[in-house]
């Protein structure tokens, strides 16, 4: 279907999703969902860096807690509404992201990936020794009560902006997939010497990759703080972030918008469901079983079992 | 090109049901029962876990006995528990689950600053009472008058932990005039140093050594000897297990010559630590939450010890049970006694005669303050003598750990400098 | 922060001291990554688990940890070959490593991370050696042994490598195949056979060097995730393929690590060492002494 009408179904799926939470009582569904719909952001996010272009990033908590710590940064200073607060945070992460492709220019593979791991080592570094966001003791966010304009509680505001963050990032997604963006990145992740042969301006693509990756991530960190009330460089560097937007995708299939999506729906609601059920240290495991597993027998991603299930389809 | 993705309409549809339905799936409620619910998550995994399963241990030794005896209010008592992971994030999911979906009548918190701030809007919006343990200054941002901190802290924990320390180290000869402190980068021992900054300048001590380190160090040697390097009368240590260790035995390798060493070294409470160790922990003045002396010895902790030790050493928690396990015991003392005198599961009824009352707990006599913080502090700081071997058993018995702080425990005098003591 | 001649000499030794230890943790990446392009990102996986086999036997038997890490060291190899094995047929294979090779090794790591809280629980470990405690002094120096018998051992186990990778057949054939892979299959040796070789050896260097950090510091499950970031740093920065430029790499982290936390603050020792790093990739790629 034709990029236009995407969005516009994507905005009523959005919508549907939305009232039909409205109909469910109980606000364990929101918590919940808000961290199923943050990791479809990343893992969306870190699909355009990942798979499109397969250049693979290891600093996903970088750029994430960036986002999270520009807002505790603002809410110091003075406080903005969560929506403007995304828009910050994705251009700070936006920012550091073009940085870290203009460090990264001439790297490959696993040298970029380590790149990107020692990036979230600094950035981390200077967050846990700047006393004013809190540092190693962490910064108190209290959130407020209710939400603004319907008077609900506000768990189901952040659900709401959440929600209208995964359709915008997947949206952006697809329209990439279909666009001469898109036809670039591919052809950098086929085969990047040949594509530049063929007069691909590659630097210019991977900067654009990097940074709206990274941008995209920060709007998914950015309204973190309200979420958890206090945030510490420890928990905002988490690594499982790093990991499952690496393993979201690729659970879910690399190659489309629809992958990421799935990944994070399957694992993020499996990891939601086992804490608050056998609840022990079997959620690493897991993950980590998953992870292995997929790749080896379903290097596609469920995608991929999919549409092998589903036979040779006209394109 | 491009590979394949779904085109046709019918694939699309069937992603996105079956989407829905995950998104749904955590929703379904779970049917109440008939017993008193109580419920929390606590770190089971992940960094703080240690602490977490003492502290569970605690908490079922407290039911089975409460069971034992008919119940709370005639009903029994049963435990709804999730592993937080040590992860902040969980927080606000696990307790959201357990007050509306499996709707428990009671909560607690888990163990530790971090995963207890972000239960702290939900337990609000609920109107719970909360009891807390060892969460530092967490009330400080909200005031919420149903929060009760089970941490012998005092409502000025931020200078509680380095005061008894300080004050200790004066009354050695010859009188410190000099100080270095240190501790690693994380929310505990930050705080430490920084009330330790404000009650060294009370004292009248000049600090000469002001640094942090990130938790991943490995080699302490460089931090001890630059410490050496300044020539402390005295050394202040804010750390965790790991780096508590890592620092002692950096001290000994680089023979450290000071008057007094110590500080709020988390690990030395634990029995791992105390075995490893054994005499070279002999000289260092640090704080207990309790041990042995018969200056403290409170109704019932001879007995819960008993309990929990041989269960711990089983379950491979901390063997000694002297840190988290009887906060965790009292703090449900606390909750159960009130649910009892109040006759009721009405959380504000509770919340105020929690504020009322003066409780007796097996670490003694507890009784709430403003934001729900101890009156009294009651951080014991003591100086290890005569250990030798390393054998856990000498611990049990008094003679060891001689209280130094605060007065109304003290079981006799510090000696100095480091280097007497250690022998 | 007075900059005393004695202070920065003890600084230095510790660093190297400390540097030598990192050698031995990346010396299993340095042929892994190195020589066979294999991201084994569970490499310090396999470190905690053999620093747990050396508590083990250490406190059942009273054996020393570095002995008993070279008496399982052929249990490692053997694990080491069986997991080579799966990667190959799973991915090598199909020609389609980079991303999946590297999902693998991380799935790796936290099933070996689970595996080790599900048995030892997430208390601290730490061994009881014969030397630990005991410091040789020289002058303004001190040397404790703790960190002095491993920095021998590990300058051993380097000396070692290095003398089978470049005297003996199979060495040689490594690090041939680490060059020109086509070439090596024209001259009928069989590849997949050299690298699992090469690998299973990688795997064996980490149990040793999980018996050095045991003896170092304590251990639980967890602390693996601290190492990941230091191997593939010191790896790159001393170049692909080379063992001096390895080893050098190694003795500048410590160094750095350990100046830096005498003189200006700990808390900034790890955004100078991957400082460093980032450096180091933005303007010399191939490393210290790298070859490519």
């Amino acid at each position: 279907m034709r990029t236009a009408t995407f969005w516009i179904v994507a905005l009523i799926v959005g919508i549907a999703v939305f009232a039909l939470s409205m109909l469910i009582k109980n606000q364990y569904y929101f918590f919940a969902g808000y961290v199923v719909l943050q990791y479809i952001v990343l893992a969306t996010a870190w699909n355009i860096l990942g798979g499109y272009t397969g250049y693979v990033n290891f600093g996903t908590a970088a750029f994430f807690a960036l986002g999270a710590y520009s807002t505790v940064a603002l809410y110091k200073l003075f406080p903005l509404p969560v929506p403007a607060l995304i828009l910050v945070g994705g251009v700070v992460s936006g920012v550091v992201g073009l940085g870290m492709g203009y460090l990264t220019l001439r790297l490959r593979g696993a040298f970029f990936s380590i790149a990107t791991l020692a990036l979230a080592v600094v950035v981390q570094t200077l967050i846990t020794n700047w006393e004013y966001v809190g540092g190693s003791r962490g910064a108190y966010i209290i959130r407020p009560a209710k939400m603004p304009v319907l008077g609900n509680n506000y768990i189901e505001y952040l659900f709401l902006v959440m929600l209208a963050l995964a359709v915008v990032a997947v949206a952006i997604a697809r329209t990439i997939e279909r666009s001469r963006l898109g036809y670039g990145f591919a052809a950098i992740r086929d085969d990047e010497m040949a594509a530049e042969a063929a007069g691909v301006p590659t630097l210019r693509l991977k900067l654009v990759a990097t940074t709206l990756s990274g941008a995209l991530m920060g709007m998914a960190g950015a309204p973190l703080p309200y979420y958890v009330t206090y945030l510490d460089p420890a928990s905002g560097f988490n690594l499982a972030y790093a990991v499952n937007s690496i393993a979201m995708p690729l659970i879910g299939g690399m190659t489309s918008w629809i992958g990421p999506i799935v990944g994070a729906v399957v694992l993020g609601t499996v990891q939601q469901v086992v804490t608050v059920t056998i609840s022990s240290a079997l959620n690493l495991l897991i993950v980590g079983v998953l992870l292995v597993a997929f790749v080896i027998i379903a290097p596609n991603g469920i995608v991929g079992l999919v549409q092998t299930w589903l036979g040779p389809r006209r394109r | 090109m491009l590979t394949a993705v779904f085109h046709t309409m019918r694939a699309n549809v069937i992603a996105a049901i079956a989407t829905t339905l995950f998104l749904l799936a955590g929703a379904w409620p779970a049917a109440a029962a008939e017993p008193i619910k109580i419920g929390f998550g606590m770190a089971l995994t992940g960094g703080l876990a240690g602490n977490g399963k003492a502290a569970l241990i605690a908490i079922q030794i407290w039911a089975e006995q409460v069971n034992a005896k008919g119940g709370l209010l005639g009903r029994p008592v049963q435990l709804v528990y999730y592993d937080d992971q040590t992860n902040p994030a969980t927080v606000p999911g696990i307790y959201t689950k357990l007050l509306d979906i499996d709707k428990v009548d009671l909560v607690i918190s888990g163990y530790g600053t971090n995963l207890q701030a972000p239960a702290m809007p939900i337990i609000m919006q609920h109107g719970m009472t909360f009891v807390g343990l060892f969460g530092l200054a967490v009330n400080d941002q909200f005031h919420y008058d149903r929060f009760f901190q089970m941490q012998p802290n005092g409502p000025d924990a931020k200078h509680a932990l380095s005061q008894g320390f300080l004050e200790a180290a004066m009354a050695a000869k010859p009188t410190p005039k000099t100080l270095a402190i240190v501790g690693a980068d994380a929310e505990y021992p930050q705080v430490a140093l920084a009330g330790a900054r404000d009650v060294a300048k009370k004292l009248g001590l000049k600090i000469v050594y002001d640094h942090s380190y990130p938790p991943s160090t490995v080699d302490y040697t460089p931090i001890v000897r630059a410490i050496q390097a300044t020539n402390p009368d005295a050394v202040f240590v804010a750390s965790y297990p790991p780096d508590t260790a890592g620092i002692i035995r950096a001290a000994h390798e680089l023979d450290l010559k000071t008057t007094v060493f110590g500080g709020g070294m988390i690990g030395l409470q634990f029995s791992s630590l105390k075995q490893q160790f054994g005499p070279l922990l002999n000289g260092i003045v640090y704080y207990e939450l309790y041990t042995p002396e018969p200056t403290l010895n409170f109704p019932g902790i001879t007995d819960f010890l008993r309990t929990y030790q041989p269960r711990a050493a089983e379950a491979g928690a901390d063997a000694l049970g002297f840190y988290l396990p009887p906060y965790a015991y009292a703090g449900m003392q606390v909750l159960g006694q009130a649910v009892e005198a109040t006759k009721s599961l009405d959380q504000q009824k509770i919340a105020e005669y929690i504020h009322a009352t003066t409780f007796k707990t097996v670490v003694g006599d507890v009784r709430f303050g403003k934001d729900g913080e101890w009156v009294e502090p009651r951080l014991i700081y003591v100086q290890e003598r005569g250990i030798s071997g390393n054998d856990i058993e000498q611990f049990k018995s008094p003679g060891h750990e001689i209280v130094l702080y605060p007065g109304e425990y003290k079981s006799g005098d510090i000696v100095a400098p480091y280097a007497a003591a250690k022998h | 922060m007075a900059v005393s001649l004695d202070l920065l000499l003890s600084a230095v030794v510790a660093g190297i001291l400390l540097g030598g230890f990192y050698a031995a943790v990346t010396v299993g990446v340095s042929i892994s990554f190195g020589m066979l392009d294999i991201v084994n990102i569970a490499h310090p996986a396999f470190i905690i688990l053999g620093s747990y086999i050396a508590y083990i036997v250490n406190t059942r038997f009273g054996i020393d940890p570095i002995l008993v890490s070279l008496i399982v060291a052929p249990a490692f190899y053997a694990l080491g070959a069986i997991v080579y094995q799966i990667y190959h047929l799973a991915f090598e294979r199909r020609g389609d490593e980079s991303l999946r090779g590297l999902a693998f090794f991380f799935g790796l790591l936290f099933i070996t991370e689970v595996a080790l809280i599900l048995v030892f629980g997430v208390d601290y470990r730490f061994v009881d050696a014969a030397y630990v405690g005991t410091t040789l002094h020289f002058g303004p120096i001190d040397l404790p042994l703790r960190m002095l018998v491993p920095f021998v051992c590990s300058m051993a186990l380097l000396i070692g490598l290095q003398l089978f990778l470049s005297r003996s057949f199979i060495g040689r054939a490594i690090m041939a195949v680490s060059q020109d892979r086509l070439a090596l299959q024209l001259m009928s040796a069989d590849p997949a056979r050299i690298k699992r070789i090469a690998f299973a050896l990688s795997i064996a260097t980490a149990g040793v060097a999980g018996a050095f950090l045991i003896i170092i510091q304590p251990v639980e499950p967890s602390i693996g995730r601290d190492y990941i970031g230091r191997v593939f740093a010191i790896c790159v920065m001393g170049g692909l393929g080379s063992f001096p430029g390895m080893l050098t790499a190694a003795m500048l982290l410590g160094i750095v690590e350990s100046v830096t936390a005498t003189f200006y603050g700990p808390s900034w020792s790890p955004a100078v060492a991957f400082g460093f790093l980032l450096l180091t990739l933005a303007f010399r790629p191939s490393g210290i002494m790298g070859r490519r």
